[in-house]
């Protein structure tokens, strides 16, 4: 069973934000990495460009198949993970952690409240699976 | 995520439910995709053992005093050849000349051919050959009676070996023998999709189960891995087997696919062979061809393919390669563009994106 961190909110794409201080920072589920497997390639944004809650702005490409990644909250991307650019495995293995993709400078930082608790997104992933 | 409502199951089902495999709908069939992870599972078979449950592969059984006839008739290789005891790919072909499926014949006796068919094709397939049968011979649909079991990998011997009072290693690539393994009658095949030495065995799936776990931990000092359909398929790939509904097809021919030493012209009257000569006489329009990626991305299944910047076909399967990390694939290409160093572009999510036409096999294991 895997552990979803308290104090991150989630969507039903299987992205995670941690929000604090007006930056969200967003990254894939355990769930998520765990259904694409070994994970090849990451396609992420500039910093600079604008993000969109609900549209994609990036892909995650495993040996199997490649998978949009969604925003899951609006705004300009201020920070970019290009680390995961030359050690894409990292999200594998560190998904809620080292390998976080981005961090969006919100625009509308209601959004989050959309989103799904720590509780909610275990239940609708354990009853997806 | 799968649903398995509606899906049909192999009678391993609930053991790889209660191993954690991750399933996928796979033709029509609740399967294991995945059980460690694919890299991981691909690597095992590469370098130890690694065990498949394929039973959701079919089995038609041809008796009779002209089953040889019959068999000849619908296949494209030559079964005059086959000795007792000696199995072979082959191909089942439209009169046209495009693949009804790609098969196993293994023959048993004189008066008995046991063929191996992909899950999906069965129905067909016994159609198929029924629809010809104007032989002394009968058709049978055997899918139901067969669990098969793949073991595969340098260590796939003497992991077999352990249970089974069959002497396994002078049975010869692509032979088999009727024997038992855990105390059930097994026909032990040494056959294989991953491009590696190993077996394929064909049980009673009551028995299946058991014999499945009795293999995972007669394989354990080896370190055997059970092993999902992910796996099998970048393993067979790296080998340039070829995948139904991938490489091969209803319109296509098994010279396109690169296949044309399954067809033995030679051998007189069979489905297909009048298309097939033509084919040969007016020379072949295309052909499959192996590739790798030079520029960043991955040329999948289903991706156009460009040459001078025209589109020129398409991909049949693309994917990382575990064993040679590169990414790697196989495609149709214009006859004249299909020689290994043409330079290519593949369509990645409206790129084009570099690669090169390469010799194949990817991966060929050294004896």
């Amino acid at each position: 069973m895997s552990s979803y961190p308290e104090k991150f909110v989630y969507t039903k794409e299987h992205e995670w934000v941690n929000a604090q201080d007006g930056i969200a920072t967003v990254g894939i589920t355990d769930h998520a990495q765990h259904e694409l497997g070994d994970i090849v390639y990451v396609d992420l944004p500039k910093v600079g460009s604008r993000v969109e809650q609900g549209k994609t702005f990036g892909s995650v490409e495993s040996v199997k198949a490649v998978s949009d990644i969604y925003a899951p909250v609006s705004g300009e991307v201020a920070e970019v993970n290009d680390s995961l650019t030359t050690t894409p495995e990292k999200l594998n293995e560190d998904p809620h952690g080292a390998a976080w993709l981005i961090k969006v400078r919100m625009s509308a930082p209601d959004e989050i409240k959309k989103l799904l608790s720590a509780a909610d997104y275990q239940s609708y992933v354990g009853a997806e699976s | 995520m799968s649903d398995p409502a509606g899906l049909k199951k192999t009678s391993l089902n609930e053991l790889h439910r209660a191993s954690g495999a991750k399933m996928v709908d796979f033709g029509g069939w609740d399967m294991p995709v995945q059980y460690s992870g694919l890299v991981d599972e691909h690597q095992t078979v590469r370098r130890a053992v690694g065990l498949f449950d394929v039973s959701h592969m079919g089995e038609i059984e041809i008796h009779g005093p002209e089953a040889a006839k019959l068999t000849d008739y619908v296949t494209t290789n030559s079964v005059a050849k086959l000795k007792t005891g000696q199995a072979h790919y082959s191909g089942l072909l439209y009169e046209h000349g495009g693949f009804v499926d790609d098969i196993l014949v293994h023959k048993v006796a004189d008066d008995h051919y046991f063929i191996c068919v992909n899950a999906s094709n069965q129905e067909k397939d016994f159609e198929h050959i029924q629809a010809f049968n104007r032989f002394s011979a009968t058709v049978e649909f055997a899918g139901d009676r067969y669990a098969q079991l793949a073991i595969q990998g340098p260590r796939a011997l003497e992991t077999l070996q352990k249970l089974t009072p069959v002497d396994l290693a002078p049975i010869k690539y692509y032979w088999f023998t009727d024997g038992v393994v855990s105390g059930t009658p097994a026909r032990i095949a040494r056959t294989g999709y991953t491009g590696e030495d190993g077996f394929e065995i064909y049980i009673d799936p009551l028995e299946a189960p058991r014999i499945w776990n009795e293999i995972i931990d007669a394989g354990a000092e080896f370190g055997i891995k059970p092993c999902g359909l992910g796996a099998r398929n970048t393993l067979r790939l790296e080998s340039k087997m070829a995948l139904y509904g991938h490489e091969i097809h209803a319109s296509i021919s098994p010279l396109e696919a690169d296949l044309g030493w399954i067809v033995k012209l030679e051998k007189g009257e069979f489905i297909g062979r009048d298309s097939l000569a033509k084919q040969k006489d007016r020379g072949l329009t295309r052909k499959l061809a192996g590739f790798e990626m030079t520029g960043r991305g991955i040329g999948r299944d289903g991706y156009e393919v460009l040459v001078d910047g025209a589109s020129a076909g398409w991909v049949t399967s693309g994917s990382p390669s575990p064993t040679l990390n590169r990414n790697i694939g196989l495609c149709y290409l214009p006859i004249d563009r299909a020689k290994a160093g043409q330079k290519i572009q593949v369509i990645v999510r409206n790129q084009p994106v570099d690669a090169v036409v390469v010799d194949t096999p990817f991966y060929k294991r050294s004896k």
